[in-house]
């Protein structure tokens, strides 16, 4: 009873979502208020009614109703109830829910926090992400319901990938959703403003907060899966380039570029047919990255789906958008020239250059990802595109990409001087130089990656304080701390984000050159060394949980004399579907991390562990983690929150 | 001759007494390492990030714990002990398993558009850039109309707006 009443609400919320896609846009194009203000209404009904289903269906989950198909192949009486209610996003057609229910989120979002837009811009904007939604709820419905009942109903459910039962996986994937489709907004607003013609500083400003939290979500939910992969996988890894981690990265990419593109268009009135681009870009992305996961064309630990109809669903959905975007595009472009002039040398010219390589680096991942697919398809051999290749085309297209970040900021909008420039900023790079290979001397590890990458890291941070110097220095007279108060906070967005690139390059550089690793064969009472730790394993006892059987091992690990920690590496069997998992211990810490996995036991009764020191490695989460404070300090800035309308005016100038 | 005899039987039981020791020695303190050869070790690890675990799903054949990954990485290990050279383990595997089984695609006609792809891409979008600032450069803003100039009076006559003054 209760899944046929989710089933309905979803069928209610499809029939709301093709109401707010049609009759707002109608009433825009006729300028008809009453049908404008129909948008608002439908979406929030729909969220109410997304949300009803969705709950709905974790009801099922919790009360272990197997009669409920996804229920029973993706729970377990047993499973704890954490996990029975992330259950819920961990298959195809939960997650495809859960999809269309942060869409609907968003939606009522932009009908709250941006209702002072003009009306007829906001009943585009609703109209265009109802149309959204009515494609992935109508996906859902018509081929991954995920109310499909099981008749007659089976006794036991079949468990949640044992995979899946981690804390990293509560939280990465709402958070991975809620940025993916996020810069549904952004490409709403885009869509809105080609559609109104109306593409100027304002739509600029309206549409930068939005693509800014998108961002921030999407930043999170990659670190989040990033640092799950690490502790989860038992080897200590952090990034694959898997192809699923490649779906989420490359809409980042072309994120990224956008939050700057729209700094610009709103700051200069520049590069508007790139801001444009870029929109329609990242959310084409985050609708591929949901294709690639979820249609099965893939195998991946997280891809679950395997039917063609979905793949082929999708695939027309994907044409759709982008088709009917570019075509917007073309019909607009000749309106899109113009803007502010600016020189050679120019905050514009670093950024528009900084652009072009995120496009560059999109296009290069999008093409090993890609590239196996289509010689698969095309039967002209089957291939693997792995991370070598990755490495090779990454590194050397984002080196330059650091090099104008660190730049970027020192530069004049609309022209500079060369030599100012040099001036100011060769001593900085001069000195990273030395430091980087300095410090790879130091280390121990001199080789031109870790020389190139501590170089980078230093200037970026070197950078990053004259900068702030920079700043604090603009307004003499008043006491520093009037000063620092002084700076918007979009500025510490940006300061910070730039801050986190610094300490994510040291994060990367220091693992990737220094990290050491050893498998033994360990009784009670042995020891190993590591990196100047010792580990003595002190025995192996056997746990039970609910929907699980370990053995878990004490290993005490000393540095000389000195207890540094107690780690508890298992093996675990999950009951359900028989599947074995490592779960390896850690012990954090600001300058390196200690982990442990334990691996089977052998003929004469030891221990396989695997002991792993990875210094450095919080830092990339920490980057991350700066990057997005960063984001969120850029969006909550002051004017963006004053009265929407009073903005426009000025804007008003560049649209005629 | 009994006493080189003698000799023999006294060096093997003094050998097997220093291996027992040795033991002794191992199950009190030291944990024995999987490997022996821990340089060797590595070379395997090295080769074998690059190499498919062909059952799994997107793993190496260092990360993976499948039998299949298991034979492979011994296989590996054998082959660089008995003197072949990386390059050499790895063309015995893809002439065994095809071009599946290594991460780094060989270049080839099929695949000459995957590794010039990115090269193309960036002399497209820095050569895009450079023409598109160049024209900018030479462009002239339109001059403005009369009603424009207008708008632009009556503006200047009101004030300028106070936020627009940094950044």
């Amino acid at each position: 009873m209760i899944a046929e009443l989710g089933h309905f609400a979803l069928i209610l919320a499809l029939v709301l979502a093709g109401v707010q896609a049609v009759v707002p846009l109608v009433g825009a194009a006729r300028n008809r208020y009453a049908l404008m203000a129909v948008g608002r209404p439908a979406a929030q009904a729909q969220l109410f009614f997304l949300l009803f289903a969705y709950a709905c269906l974790t009801w099922a989950f919790i009360t272990s109703d197997f009669s409920v198909r996804l229920a029973a192949s993706n729970s377990h009486t047993d499973t704890p109830l954490i996990y029975k209610i992330t259950g819920v996003w961990g298959n195809h057609e939960g997650s495809l829910l859960l999809w269309a229910t942060s869409l609907s989120l968003w939606t009522v979002a932009v009908t709250i926090f941006s209702r002072d837009l003009p009306e007829a811009f906001m009943a585009r904007v609703l109209g265009v992400l109802g149309a959204i939604s009515a494609g992935f709820v109508s996906f859902t419905l018509f081929t991954s319901n995920p109310f499909t009942r099981l008749l007659p109903a089976v006794a036991e459910g079949r468990d949640l990938n044992p995979l899946l039962q981690d804390p990293g996986m509560i939280i990465h994937p709402p958070l991975l959703y809620m940025g993916y489709v996020g810069f549904s907004v952004a490409f709403a607003f885009a869509i809105a403003a080609l559609l109104s013609g109306r593409l100027d500083a304002a739509w600029a400003r309206w549409s930068r907060p939005w693509t800014t939290v998108a961002w921030v979500f999407l930043t999170a939910g990659i670190a989040v899966g990033s640092g799950w992969a690490y502790y989860e996988l038992g080897w200590g890894g952090w990034w694959f380039w898997d192809p699923v981690e490649n779906a989420s990265f490359m809409p980042w990419l072309l994120g990224t570029a956008l939050i700057h593109s729209l700094a610009v268009t709103e700051k200069r009135g520049a590069f508007r047919n790139w801001t444009v681009l870029l929109a329609i870009g990242a959310f084409s992305m985050s609708l591929l990255g949901t294709f690639l996961v979820r249609s099965g064309v893939l195998t991946s630990v997280l891809a679950v789906a395997t039917d063609p109809a979905r793949g082929l669903y999708i695939l027309v959905l994907l044409v759709l958008v982008i088709g009917i975007s570019l075509t917007l595009f073309a019909w607009r472009a000749p309106k899109l020239t113009g803007g502010g002039s600016f020189g050679l040398v120019s905050r514009e010219s670093t950024l528009l250059g900084n652009n072009v390589l995120f496009a560059v680096v999109t296009g290069a991942v999008l093409l090993g990802t890609m590239y196996p697919l289509f010689l698969d398809a095309l039967n002209l051999g089957k291939i693997s595109v792995g991370p070598p290749y990755f490495e090779a085309v990454f590194v050397p297209l984002m080196v330059p990409v650091i090099v104008l970040m660190v730049i970027g900021p020192f530069v004049r909008w609309k022209g500079d001087d060369g030599a100012r420039l040099l001036r100011r900023l060769a001593p900085a790079a001069l000195v990273s130089l030395v430091l980087g290979a300095g410090l790879a001397l130091a280390v121990g590890h001199v080789t031109w990656r870790t020389v190139l990458g501590l170089t980078l890291a230093a200037w970026v941070l070197i950078g990053s304080l004259q900068l702030l110097l920079a700043r604090i220095a603009e307004r003499p007279g008043a006491a520093a701390a009037a000063r620092l108060r002084g700076i918007p906070a979009a500025w510490w967005g940006m300061w910070t984000a730039h801050l986190g690139v610094g300490v994510f390059i040291i994060g990367v550089t220091m693992v990737g050159s220094l990290e050491s690793g050893l498998d033994v064969k360990m009784k009670e009472g042995q020891s190993a060394q590591l990196a100047g730790y010792t580990f003595t394993f002190r025995g192996v006892e056997d746990v039970e949980r609910a929907n699980y059987v370990a053995a878990r091992a004490t290993l005490e690990v000393r540095a000389g004399e000195r207890r540094v920690a107690t780690l508890t590496p298992e093996k675990r069997l999950y009951l359900a579907q028989q599947m074995p998992m490592t779960e390896a211990s850690l012990d954090i810490g600001p300058f390196r991390d200690v982990y442990v996995s334990l691996g089977e036991q052998v003929e004469d009764g030891s221990w396989i562990v695997s002991l792993y020191h990875k210094p450095f490695i919080s830092w990339i989460w920490l980057g991350c983690t700066l990057m997005g404070l960063g984001g969120i300090f850029a969006a909550a800035d002051r004017r963006y929150r004053r009265l929407a309308e009073r903005r426009a005016a000025a804007g008003v100038v560049q649209t005629a | 001759m009994p006493a080189d005899f003698y000799l023999k039987r006294l060096l093997r039981a003094a050998t097997l007494a220093l291996a027992c020791l040795g033991t002794v020695a191992h199950a009190a303190g030291e944990a024995v390492p999987v490997s022996d050869d821990p340089e060797l070790e590595a070379r395997v690890l090295a080769l074998s990030h690059n190499l498919r675990c062909l059952v799994c799903q997107n793993e190496s054949v260092a990360e993976s714990r499948a039998p299949l990954a298991v034979d492979m990485r011994n296989q590996v290990r054998e082959q660089l002990a008995a003197g072949r050279s990386e390059q050499e383990v790895v063309d015995f595997l893809v002439a065994r398993f095809g071009d599946f089984v290594v991460f780094t695609p060989p270049f080839k006609a099929t695949t000459a558009l995957l590794w010039i792809g990115p090269g193309v891409l960036l002399v497209a979008g820095v050569a895009g850039l450079a023409l598109r600032l160049r024209r900018r450069l030479n462009e002239t803003p339109a001059p403005l109309d009369d009603a424009e100039r207008a708008r632009a009076r009556a503006l200047l006559a009101a004030g300028s707006s106070p936020e627009e003054s940094r950044k």
